[in-house]
């Protein structure tokens, strides 16, 4: 291709503090439309901010989190434009000194490490929800929103594919969840990503004229818009014609990328120091404290995995792509002694059924120790790996214990050769025909066989020995 | 004095400002600026560039509150004062994004 | 001496020894209020029933003895920028005509727990701002020594109130020497605190970083009385210094022998009225007779002061003013096309003429193009007359001048000259953050009065009252009441 796409992406994450980020209204999404509202984050006359401690701690870890530099003096700026869920018509954010800068996130991509630098993180205050009657000819401003914290998280524009994007976006993502400052919800708006895309001939260094474009609601979303908007402005070079800088809305139905109403004025935010607030300071001694208050963090975790539990490279990527699945996974491992099948089983089984059910690892309806146990049922030849499928399923439904599960249900391991011998007996007398085909040669036949063992005896026969007495009576009666 | 108001500037802040005029107040807003522009450009007589801004008169830093949920207002209070109002909410004509 | 004629103190004192009853001040003021205040319009909103309730309630704890404040039962008034829980605070602006806070300032909540009585909210400039007359929406207010002339601008009712005796001490918020500047023309002492001293929740400022509220009272005594009363560390104002209470009354000392005086010569030179130059050199030499070591200096930032107040008032107005667009409280245009012909006509049909052109000013200064030649610059001229400014106060302990280089002027006097230097005289005190104070110092050959400006160093207030309590022992300016 002659052409390279130079990618760069603004994420806004909501922070999970309890209370917003200049008053004292609660954060909790959802409550009915301006019952989370106060003079201060509706902007009335006379009200001032007063800044939330825990927002800047959160955006330190952010940036700590992030490999960045961490500004010991930043302050809080106004930026200064109309839009009616932006009550004071100007947002409190921060310009020219962020609170963070100059970090990067390490991401793979086809089995190679690349890193991501990240320009800055600062903080900043949302603003509310604005919802627009179908049939009619007003909008509605709820403000419950507006002044929940947020971290603007701006990336240098090193990504050069629609996979790099998503790999960073899942790792900054995984990241954030880890050090607890964001429950990065995609869907709840607490995770936001705008893309800024240009496109240039391959081997030059100046780069293209670029768009941005928003209201991107997953990151399958983000991969189309990207490979759209990458399309779109090379077939628009080819053609002669130049980028206009703009923004862009993403429509997801359309699957197409809109220009939004342009304006031949550009906006001039008119940023000024905001005046009702003081600067921030994090000297050395605070920053250390935050900093021993981190956890492992996710690309640690993986390598970690990786080494003490040998797992490959891409499980462990999966697994440490949530913290709450790499949690569920390491008790279930340290318990059942078994990483290998605790992998096995959360790659499989378990995330197979989260997608079906669209659930979340929280909402998983036993303990992690109870996984363990199941494993170790198998490991000890108590139930058969087959059957161990029925018990998590089982599991799942009733959120009982496998031990419980397999009482109640009989599920255990026949092993006794002569209760096997006998049902091997009876399988050969109905199936004759297939005993005629075995020993004419058609090996598919011994396997039929063999099904029809497990299948009267509810998959419960241990194989091993199921095979060992069929091939010996199979044997018995070549003669 | 290189700086001239034109009515083209008056327009651009008054759009910045969501503000309209008469062009008989655009004229009076520009001779205003103009007037006022000419005494603020008597600042250029000092030299600053070796001067550094003062952002915060008072020298305090770090003022912070707990990260401690209060009651919010009720919301009846919150709407009184607005002009228009529906469904529990501010109103504002259509949006169209 | 009519009861309205008496200080706060002198008021506090009959009310304590149950000479006087608080209801029986509260409607002699009413009753003052309603007899002349259409010929001086210090008023906006008049509370006529709340304050006679409130009496009451006050009257009860005086005789239970549990009203333990030098403030009791005495009545006062807010400035209309200031919120008032349940009652319309407009800033003097059709913009905020129908505007009922539901919270308030906390200066009201602290003189609400030292059981004053609020008499009413002031008429002001609109949002704080003026031009020669005022620049109310809605009435000039005038001033009582003289109705044909102005009380001052902008926040000129508190010292109108004051000085014709319709309330015993008013709050008001000064910007640019908007209390001072009235105080000086009305006969009456203001002061506009240190930054940071006094909490400015629930003022509607214009201008964040330079506005203050302060206080208006008859004399330096009633003004430490105040001051006790609203200072304080506010949690809800980031801004508020946390320094600890003062007793203010304690700097009421009569002695100021060896304090050091400085005067800027840039301020008695130039064109100062004769009358006002004599009335300064006049307290000069009594403050020396006090023993007090008077200089002229030099004070050169002096003269760009003005010009960097516009800048940064009317950056921080225009962004400040920003959220009046009738969506959530305010004036709303009946008639509209959408969303943005909605925020033009609201805002261009709510505001006055001034405030418009202020906001246009301020947007100028702030665009993008500009920021660093205007804004920028009058950031930097900010450190430069901080700096002057500690420089004097290593020499002097308080620094004196004229409040207004002239009396009061005609109503009608209408200036083609939009930009006002007068500001230059107490627009420094509200850059530096400092402590500005101006007292009553002789009158004119009109009999109007002129106001002696008088600065010291951040929290330097003590200082301040000490020397304005000396003057006034030993002169009786502030003893002059209006005729009206």
């Amino acid at each position: 291709m002659e052409y390279e796409v130079v990618i760069g992406l603004e994420v806004h994450a909501e922070l999970s503090t309890k209370s917003k980020i200049f008053c004292s209204c609660t954060t909790e999404f959802g409550g009915d439309v301006n019952t989370h509202i106060c003079p201060v984050c509706t902007g009335m006359p006379g009200t001032l901010p007063v800044l939330n401690k825990k927002v800047v701690e959160y955006a330190v870890r952010a940036g700590l989190a992030t490999n960045c530099s961490i500004s010991e003096y930043s302050k809080l700026d106004r930026k200064n434009y109309y839009y009616p869920d932006t009550p004071k018509a100007y947002q409190i954010s921060q310009y020219d000194i962020p609170i963070c800068h100059g970090g990067y996130i390490d991401i793979d991509i086809n089995g190679r490490e690349k890193r991501i630098g990240i320009t800055r993180i600062h903080i900043e205050e949302d603003a509310g929800k604005l919802m627009h009657d179908d049939k009619g000819e007003a909008s509605f401003i709820d403000y419950n929103r507006s002044g929940v914290p947020l971290i603007e998280i701006v990336s240098e524009p090193d990504m050069r594919s629609a996979e790099e994007a998503k790999a960073y976006l899942e790792s900054l993502k995984a990241i954030l969840e880890y050090i607890n400052v964001s429950d990065c919800k995609m869907q709840e708006g607490s995770f936001r990503a705008d893309v800024n895309l240009s496109v240039r001939k391959k081997g030059e260094s100046k780069l293209g004229t670029r768009t941005e474009m928003k209201n991107l609601s997953s990151f399958r979303a983000v991969v189309r818009a990207i490979e759209y908007e990458a399309a779109r402005q090379i077939e628009e070079i080819k053609a002669g014609r130049e980028i206009v800088q703009e923004t862009r809305r993403w429509d997801e139905g359309k699957n197409m990328s809109f220009s939004m109403r342009s304006k031949e004025e550009a906006q001039d935010y008119r940023f000024f120091p905001e005046p009702d607030l003081v600067p921030v300071v994090v000297d050395a001694k605070w920053k250390e404290e935050i900093k021993n208050s981190l956890p492992e963090l996710p690309r640690d975790r993986m390598k970690r995995y990786i080494n003490d539990f040998s797992l490959p490279q891409y499980d462990a990527s999966i697994i440490t792509g949530s913290k709450k699945l790499a949690d569920f996974f390491e008790e279930t491992a340290k318990k059942s002694n078994n990483a290998k099948a605790a992998s096995n089983w959360i790659m499989g089984e378990v995330l197979r059924v989260l997608k079906e059910k669209q659930m979340e690892v929280e909402e998983i309806p036993f303990p992690p120790k109870y996984l363990a146990e199941l494993i170790i049922l198998i490991d000890k030849g108590v139930i058969s790996g087959t059957i161990g499928k029925t018990v998590f399923e089982e599991m799942f439904k009733s959120g009982k214990n496998p031990e419980t599960i397999v009482e109640e249900k009989g599920l255990k391991v026949i092993n006794d050769e002569g209760q096997i011998f006998n049902i091997v007996s009876e399988v050969l007398k109905k199936n004759s025909k297939s005993v005629e085909d075995y020993k004419n040669g058609k090996k598919r036949a011994f396997g039929f066989l063999v099904g029809q063992v497990m299948k009267e005896t509810g998959g419960k026969a241990d194989p091993k020995i199921v095979n060992e007495v069929l091939k010996k009576e199979l044997e018995k009666s070549a003669d | 004095m290189e700086l001239k108001f034109t009515k083209g500037t008056i327009e651009h802040i008054a759009e910045l400002a969501r503000l309209e005029f008469t062009e008989e107040e655009k004229e009076e807003l520009a001779l205003y600026m103009e007037k006022i522009i000419s005494h603020l450009d008597k600042l250029d007589e000092l030299d600053t560039s070796y001067v550094k801004a003062t952002e915060h008169i008072i020298p305090l830093n770090n003022v912070f509150r707990e990260d401690e949920v209060e009651n919010s207002f009720d919301r009846d209070e919150m709407l009184k004062n607005a002009p228009e109002k529906g469904s529990g909410c501010f109103k504002v004509p259509k949006i169209l994004e | 001496m009519e009861l309205y004629d008496l200080t706060v103190y002198q008021l506090s004192d009959l009310i304590k020894s149950k000479k006087l009853g608080v209801a029986e001040l509260t409607k002699a003021i009413i009753d003052r209020i309603k007899k002349i205040d259409g010929n001086i319009g210090s008023y906006i909103t008049v509370l006529e029933e709340d304050a006679i309730k409130q009496s009451e309630k006050i009257q009860e704890k005086i005789n239970k003895g549990t009203a333990k404040s030098p403030l009791a039962g005495i009545p006062m008034a807010l400035a209309d920028n200031i919120c008032t829980k349940g009652i319309k605070t407009s800033c003097a602006s059709k913009m905020l005509e129908n505007f009922t806070p539901p919270y308030s300032a906390t200066v009201y909540d602290k003189l609400l727990s030292e059981d004053t009585v609020l008499m009413g909210k002031l008429n002001t400039g609109e949002f704080s701002m003026g031009d020669t007359t005022g620049n109310s929406y809605y009435k000039q207010y005038k001033n009582p020594w003289n109705t044909y002339r102005v009380a001052g601008d902008s926040n000129g009712g508190g010292a109108a109130a004051v000085a014709a005796g319709l309330a015993g001490f008013a709050l008001a918020s000064d910007m640019d020497g908007s209390i001072r500047r009235p105080a000086s023309f009305c006969g009456v002492l203001a002061l506009k605190p240190t930054y940071g001293l006094v909490s400015r929740y629930g003022l509607i400022a214009s201008a964040p970083s330079l506005e203050q509220i302060g206080s208006v009272t008859k004399d330096v005594t009633d003004c430490a009385l105040v001051l006790n009363a609203i200072q304080g560390y506010d949690k809800r104002d980031s801004t508020s210094v946390n320094k600890g209470y003062t007793d203010y009354t304690r700097a009421l000392v009569n002695d100021i022998k060896g304090m050091s005086i400085g005067i800027p010569k840039e301020y008695i030179t130039g064109e100062v009225d004769p009358e006002v130059k004599k009335a300064v050199l006049n307290s000069v030499k009594i403050l020396t007779s006090l023993g007090a070591e008077c200089e002229e200096f030099s004070l050169p930032v002096a003269e760009y002061a003005a010009s960097v107040y516009y800048i940064i008032s009317s950056a921080e107005a225009s962004s400040n003013l920003a959220r009046y667009d009738g969506i959530k409280y305010g004036y709303r245009a009946k008639e509209y096309k959408d969303l943005l012909d909605l925020y033009k006509k609201s805002r261009s049909e709510g505001f006055g003429k001034e405030v418009k052109k202020r906001i246009v000013l301020g947007t100028f200064v702030l665009s993008s193009e500009y920021y660093d030649k205007y804004y920028k610059k009058a950031l930097k001229m900010r450190t430069l007359i901080i700096e002057a400014f500690i420089k004097a106060f290593d020499k002097y302990d308080v620094i004196i001048a004229p409040t207004v280089p002239t009396t009061a002027y005609k109503s009608e006097r209408k200036t083609k000259e939009p930009f006002n230097k007068d500001y230059m005289y107490t627009v420094p005190a509200n850059i530096a953050g400092l402590p500005g104070m101006s007292i009553p110092c002789g009158v004119d050959k009109d009999g109007l009065p002129i106001g002696l400006h008088l600065v010291a160093k951040p929290f330097g207030e003590s200082t301040l009252l000490k020397l304005a309590y000396t003057f006034e022992q030993n002169t009786n300016f502030h003893k002059n009441r209006a005729r009206i």
